[in-house]
Formats: structure tokens, C-alpha cells, sequence
């Protein structure tokens, strides 16, 4: 480290002005709805709770409503339409973890999808035969599974360059597929029907969770994405999730910065696989048929593309992406055929002309260094400290 | 914990532990051996000039072009309708020898061309774009994978879900025989033909004024472009000499898997190819056909090993993920930019 090659120093306030400028510019545009972020912030924090529980209430009444227009009937169910958007919801937001937090491509995420839909009808499909065990018991073994597999591929390939996992990703998810057609133990494409469910019956006798009603899945799968949402939420804000943006940013940097890169990206992959074997055992439990059908590298891309759509690294994006992308083919039929067509399409232009996708997320760093910025300038009334570090912005150390 | 579950699961009859779903056939490998052999070199050449359109863009941009397997398969429909066109059908055509290697030539020089054209433009579409925004590298990636999608689900809107109708080149001859298993003629030229590609291309990159070129950008972009290298052009090329070798794969791929021009075809030919590039060492023209050539073996002895063709693919990316953990360069090593002048 020699002076001459120091830090560069700040002489005034135009060169600071300079440097937010260039910020500012730097910052992904903004999304289809601008300044939505910046008015809810703006918000009190009791008008935010009183329409947080307004959306709430109208998200569970939703099934009963059936909005005209909105509802897609007659083509679809719309309580099993529901249950499908709040499952990919689920997916979405799982992946966001890892794609949107931690800035990982996992191309096979459909990978642990499937260990968890397995994992759901292996233990409670008559047509299997192991032990069985209650519905409810798989949802939390089928997170463990998928988190013990994530770590098993995480471990190995998030060592590498990041771009390799997304090839490493890719092939693991094909290789789940393809074992699910050889292993004879899985079935193929026979598969398992009468998948379990939660239990409880109403007053007819009748069970309530039934796979031809959708109702109580979507209440159900909606109370588990709030509950993962909080869970998110907090660990966005907490030191991991500082942790999985620094390496977002710039993983070299966040290492030079004494943040153990490789711990938290394990973290981030086992976390987002978690989240997608919870959401496959609730996918098994509605649909109540599972086979080597559903888990293709297009549904893994289709997962990906429900990220991107909704604002990566947004988790009320990502709930938003996963609905519309699971929504867009149920309600419009005709255009059902397409959609791979039509998500492939969005990818590419979403990413040339809106990074930032349908609710594009807080840069919360740069927001959090804007405001410590600010108070120092008050603090030293009106004028920024000399000899400011300049760091540019985007411009990492060991970028190649 | 698990330790205790596991026994009293299989004590208690809940695992069935007689249907036993993977099995060495050592028997059927080493009757096999040689004819595995001589099919993996051949699926080899085809990973290989694959590979190199990966490596080369890899080496320059830093970016796995998902889109390079639609590419290819754009290769595969400009062979199939150019053979169509000229009455080829299921059944090997009676032609004589110069008008089949006339035929060919021709499907061979439509193929380079369409697959060529859809690389550029690809480049020029998706992630020129991308490059003049400075895009974080996340977003290249992501676009790649869009791009793949959309065209593949583009071919699927415009020729259905099915492969195509089978179209022969020509009857496969005996040429000669190793250790009693009989090379034919198909195989034979197809692996020349690659490795006489790659001959060129390694030479031309090593070379020429604009192999030169490549290298300097793989090796530092921004240096390059004050040295005088004009770096979109570089690019251009780059991507054109890829779609050029995944055309001629194309027309390889086709005389070898007659039924496999489908909409999705390239996808998993692609990841292999990656694989195979990854294997020898990603951004190393040599290491692409070495690559290639492995990943082809390594598959195919698989697939006798194991008994199901099936497990070719399940094989060559446990191979990928191991050679990664233990040598994450590759086998070969070195990069585009560092490769001796």
C-alpha cells in the first residue's frame, strides 16, 4: 500500500455532488410503478401495519370473492388456480433467497421441488411402500431433505467461479428428473396418487382439505408465505442478509471486507432449497399426484423467470412474480400453450430495459451509505468531511 | 439419529432392498468395449466443435451463452430442410458417390450460415444491449438463459413438439475392423472432419491477425481497445466463428441422430458441450476437443455400464461436478487470453 496509489480525496462539494450524481445513474432503473418503494417508506409506521392488514385480509378473502375480470373461470378453478399461484408464490420467494439476496443462479431449482414433493408422497401415498407418516410431518422433513441436498451440491460448487454453478445447477436438476424415471423405487411416470393431506374434517365428515378444492390449500399455503415472508424479512435485514448483498455485489470485496463469503452463500443455497422442498410437499399435498412429470429444466427456468418478473431481490416482488407467472397461462387460456415462450421473451427484455423487474428492490446499501453520508455532512454543518474516502461505486477490487 | 432410523426401516421390511436400480454390467462393457468406444469418440467430435462455441465466447465475454445450444439446433433445421428439399427420406438416397458428397457440402454450407446468422444476431439482440448498460453479470446470464428459451419455444410454436421426420445421408460402410469391432464409414468422418476443424480453428486463433485479436480481448478488453483492437468486431467474429463450428457439428449431429432435430434438442447436447468445455478447461481451444472427446467416452461407457442410455447424461455431470472439485481450471488449464502466441 503506497500513499501515492491512496484513496482519491474529495476537495469539495461539487466532486461529492459528482459522485451522487453518478450514483444515481449507476442505480438500476426504475421499475413500472417509480417511487412506489420511497412513498411506502414515506408512510408512518402504523399506516403501513393498517394496510399491510387490509392486503392480508383481502389476499384470504380472495377465494371467496371471485372477482369478475380478475377470476379465471370459466377456463380454470379459481380456488385451485389460487392454490397453484400461492405455491409458486412460495417457490418465488425461496428463490429469491438465492438468486436475488445471495446473486446465485440456481438454474435447478426444480431440483428440490421435487425432493420435496417426493419426500411428501413417499411417506404418505398408499401406492409407496414405506412407513408412513401424517401429511403434516413431510412438510418439515421435506425442507430437511431438500437443505441436506443443497448442501451437498452447495458445498462442492460454491467453491468455484459463479457462473459455474449455473451449469452445475442445470445438470443436477436434470439428474433429479432422470433418477426419478430410473430408480424404480420412485415410480416414473406412474407416480403416486392419493398423496396426504392436512387433517380435520367438517361437519359433514367430509375431509377438508380435498385436492378438488383449492380453498383451504390457499389459505393454508398463504399462512406459510407470510410466516416465510417475516422469516425474510428479518434475515434481510439482519447480518446475513448485509452479508448475501455484499456478496451480491461484489463477492471479492465482501471477502477483502472479512465477510465469509462461502459460509453464507452455503447459507443462501440451503435456505432458498429449503423453501423449495416446503413448497413441493404443499404442491404434492394439493394436486395429490406426483410423478417425473412436473420437474423439467422448463418449469426450473419458469421459476427463474418468476424471480426476475417481480423485482430480484424483492420479496414482495418475488410473491407478486410468482402468482402473475403461475396467474398469466390459468387465466388466459388461449396463450396457456406459450409460456415458455412468452416468460423466455420477458427474461431477456426485462433484463435490457427494466433490471429491476415489476417492484425493483431498495439498493439498500447504497440507500444506508446515502444516509450515514447525509448525517455526517449535518453533523459537520453543511459542509463533508475532507479527505471522504471516494469509493466508486460498482468498481469492486479484484474485478477482472 | 438417522443411523438408528435407517436400520429399523429396512429390518422392518419398509424398504424393499431387492429392486436394486443400478447395476454394473461389466460383462456387456467389456464385450462392448471397443464398439463404446468408437460411438464415443464420434458423439465426442460433435461435443467438441459445440464446446468451442462456448470456450471461445466464454474466453471473451465471460458469459456461458445458454442461447449456443439453440444455435446449434438452428444448425440442425437449416441440415434437415436443405435435405429435405433435395429428396432426402428416411431410407439411405441411391445417388452416387459425388452427388451425396455434393448434398452434403450443400446442407453443410446452409447449416454454417443459418447457425451463424442466429449467433450474430443473438449477440447483436440480446447482449450487445446488456454490454452498452454495463449490466451487472447476473443480468448476462439470465438474459442467456431467456434468449435460449425464447427461441427455443420460438421453433416449438412453428414446428410442434415432435422431432422431425428421420432423414439418411447415407448407408454407413464398414471401413475396417479393431480388435473385431467394424468402424464405419459414418464414424470415421465425422471425427476427421471435427478434428480437422479444430486443427483450423486453433490455428487460426493462434495465428491470425484476428485470432489475435480474440486473444487480446479474452486477455484484457479495455487494454485491447487502446492497443487499437476494435472489441465489438472482436466480439462479432467470436460469436460468428462459434455459430460456424456449431453448424458443421449440426450436420454431424444429424448424419449421426437421424430423429433428433426437435424443437429442445440442443438444450441438453448444449449442457454436455459446456460440460466438455468446463472439462478441458474453459476459455482452451485444445481443451475443447479434449473435453469433447472425454465427455463422449465417459458417456457412452457409462451408459454400457450402467444399461440404460438413460444414465449418459447422469454420468457425464457427475464427471463434470468431481473434475470441478478437483481441478476447477479444468484438465487442461489454461485460458484463451494466456494461450501462447
Amino acid at each position: 500500500m503506497s500513499t501515492t496509489e491512496g484513496p482519491t480525496l474529495i476537495p469539495d462539494d461539487a466532486a461529492a455532488q459528482e459522485i451522487a450524481e453518478r450514483e444515481a445513474k449507476m442505480r438500476p432503473r426504475k421499475g413500472w410503478f417509480p417511487g412506489l418503494g420511497d412513498k411506502w417508506n414515506a408512510l408512518p409506521r402504523q399506516t403501513q401495519w393498517l394496510i399491510l392488514i387490509v392486503v392480508v385480509v383481502i389476499a384470504y378473502l380472495l377465494p371467496i370473492l371471485n372477482p369478475p375480470l380478475i377470476t379465471t373461470e370459466p377456463g380454470n378453478n379459481w380456488q385451485i388456480a389460487l392454490a397453484q399461484m400461492s405455491v409458486y408464490a412460495l417457490i418465488a420467494v425461496g428463490l429469491n433467497v438465492v438468486v436475488g439476496y445471495a446473486g446465485l443462479l440456481d438454474l435447478g431449482y426444480v431440483a428440490f421441488f421435487a425432493l420435496g414433493s417426493y419426500t411428501a408422497a413417499m411417506f404418505t401415498s398408499p401406492d409407496s411402500p414405506y412407513v408412513h407418516i401424517p401429511y403434516l410431518w413431510t412438510l418439515p422433513l421435506a425442507m430437511a431433505v431438500a437443505m441436506f441436498f443443497g448442501v451437498v451440491l452447495g458445498v462442492p460448487t460454491l467453491r468455484l467461479r459463479g457462473d459455474y454453478l449455473a451449469i452445475v445447477t442445470l445438470g443436477f436438476g436434470e439428474i433429479v428428473r432422470i433418477l426419478a424415471t430410473i430408480i424404480p423405487a420412485m415410480k416414473g411416470q406412474v407416480g403416486f396418487q392419493n398423496v396426504g393431506h392436512p387433517p380435520g374434517t367438517d361437519s359433514a365428515g367430509q375431509p377438508i382439505f380435498l385436492n378438488s378444492n383449492g380453498t383451504p390449500w390457499y389459505w393454508f399455503t398463504l399462512t406459510i408465505i407470510i410466516v416465510v415472508l417475516l422469516a425474510a424479512g428479518n434475515l434481510e435485514r439482519s447480518r446475513v442478509g448485509r452479508a448475501w448483498i455484499a456478496i451480491r455485489e461484489d463477492e471479492d470485496a465482501a471477502e477483502i471486507m472479512g465477510v465469509p463469503t462461502f459460509k453464507y452463500k452455503v447459507w443462501a443455497f440451503a435456505i432458498g432449497a429449503s423453501v423449495g422442498g416446503l413448497s413441493g410437499a404443499l404442491f404434492a399435498g394439493q394436486v395429490g399426484f406426483v410423478n417425473n412429470q412436473k420437474f423439467d429444466i422448463a418449469t426450473s427456468i419458469l421459476f427463474v423467470a418468476a424471480v426476475v418478473l417481480g423485482g430480484t431481490g424483492n420479496k414482495v416482488g418475488a410473491v407478486l412474480g410468482g402468482s402473475l407467472v403461475a396467474y398469466i397461462p390459468l387465466r388466459f387460456t388461449a396463450i396457456a400453450e406459450f409460456k415458455y415462450l412468452i416468460f423466455g421473451v420477458a427474461l431477456v427484455i426485462i433484463m435490457i430495459f427494466r433490471p429491476g423487474g415489476l417492484l425493483p428492490a431498495r439498493q439498500s446499501l447504497l440507500a444506508y451509505g446515502r444516509l450515514a453520508y447525509n448525517k455526517i455532512k449535518g453533523a459537520l454543518g453543511g459542509t463533508p468531511a475532507s479527505g471522504k474516502l471516494a469509493v466508486e461505486p460498482g468498481k469492486g477490487a479484484g474485478n477482472e | 439419529m438417522i443411523s438408528e432410523v435407517i436400520p429399523t426401516l429396512i429390518h422392518s421390511g419398509a424398504v424393499p432392498m431387492d429392486d436394486t436400480w443400478i447395476t454394473f454390467d461389466v460383462n456387456s462393457f467389456t464385450q462392448n468395449f471397443w464398439s463404446s468406444t468408437f460411438d464415443g469418440l464420434t458423439f465426442g467430435a460433435i461435443y467438441a466443435l459445440v464446446a468451442l462455441g462456448y470456450t471461445l465466447v466464454y474466453g471473451v465475454l465471460n458469459l456461458i451463452n445458454f442461447a449456443h445450444s439453440e444455435v446449434f439446433i438452428t444448425g440442425c433445421y437449416g441440415v434437415f430442410f436443405t435435405l429435405s428439399a433435395l429428396n432426402f427420406g428416411p431410407s439411405a438416397p441411391r445417388l452416387a458417390f459425388w452427388a451425396i458428397v455434393g448434398n452434403l457440402v450443400l446442407a453443410l454450407i446452409v447449416a454454417i450460415i443459418a447457425s451463424a446468422l442466429m449467433a450474430v444476431i443473438v449477440e447483436r439482440v440480446a447482449y450487445k444491449p446488456l454490454r452498452t448498460r454495463k449490466a451487472p453479470r447476473l443480468a448476462f446470464l439470465i438474459t442467456a438463459i431467456g434468449v435460449s428459451f425464447a427461441i427455443q419455444y420460438t421453433i416449438y410454436w412453428w414446428r410442434g413438439p415432435s422431432p422431425e421426420a428421420a432423414l439418411t445421408m447415407f448407408r454407413p460402410l464398414a471401413i475396417f475392423d479393431v480388435f473385431g469391432t467394424i468402424v464405419d464409414s459414418q464414424q470415421v468422418v465425422i471425427v476427421i472432419a471435427a478434428i480437422i476443424l479444430m486443427i483450423a480453428t486453433d490455428q487460426f486463433i493462434r495465428r491470425s491477425t484476428t485470432g489475435r485479436g480474440i486473444r487480446a480481448v479474452a486477455q484484457d478488453p479495455d487494454t485491447a481497445t487502446l492497443m487499437g483492437v476494435n472489441k465489438e468486431k472482436i466480439i462479432v467474429t467470436t460469436f460468428m466463428i462459434g455459430g460456424i463450428l456449431a453448424g458443421a457439428a449440426a450436420l454431424f449431429y444429424v448424419m449421426k441422430i437421424p430423429s433428433g432435430v426437435q424443437y429442445n434438442g440442443g438444450f441438453i447436447l448444449g449442457v454436455k458441450a459446456f460440460a466438455a468445455a468446463v472439462l478441458g478447461g474453459i476459455g482452451n481451444v485444445r481443451g475443447a476437443l479434449l473435453g469433447g472427446l472425454l465427455i463422449g467416452l465417459i458417456g457412452n461407457y457409462g451408459q454400457v455400464l450402467l444399461g440404460s442410455s438413460q444414465w449418459t447424461d447422469v454420468v457425464a455431470f457427475v464427471v463434470l461436478v468431481l473434475v470441478l472439485i478437483v481441478r476447477p481450471e479444468g484438465i487442461l488449464g489454461s485460458s484463451l487470453g494466456k494461450s501462447k502466441a
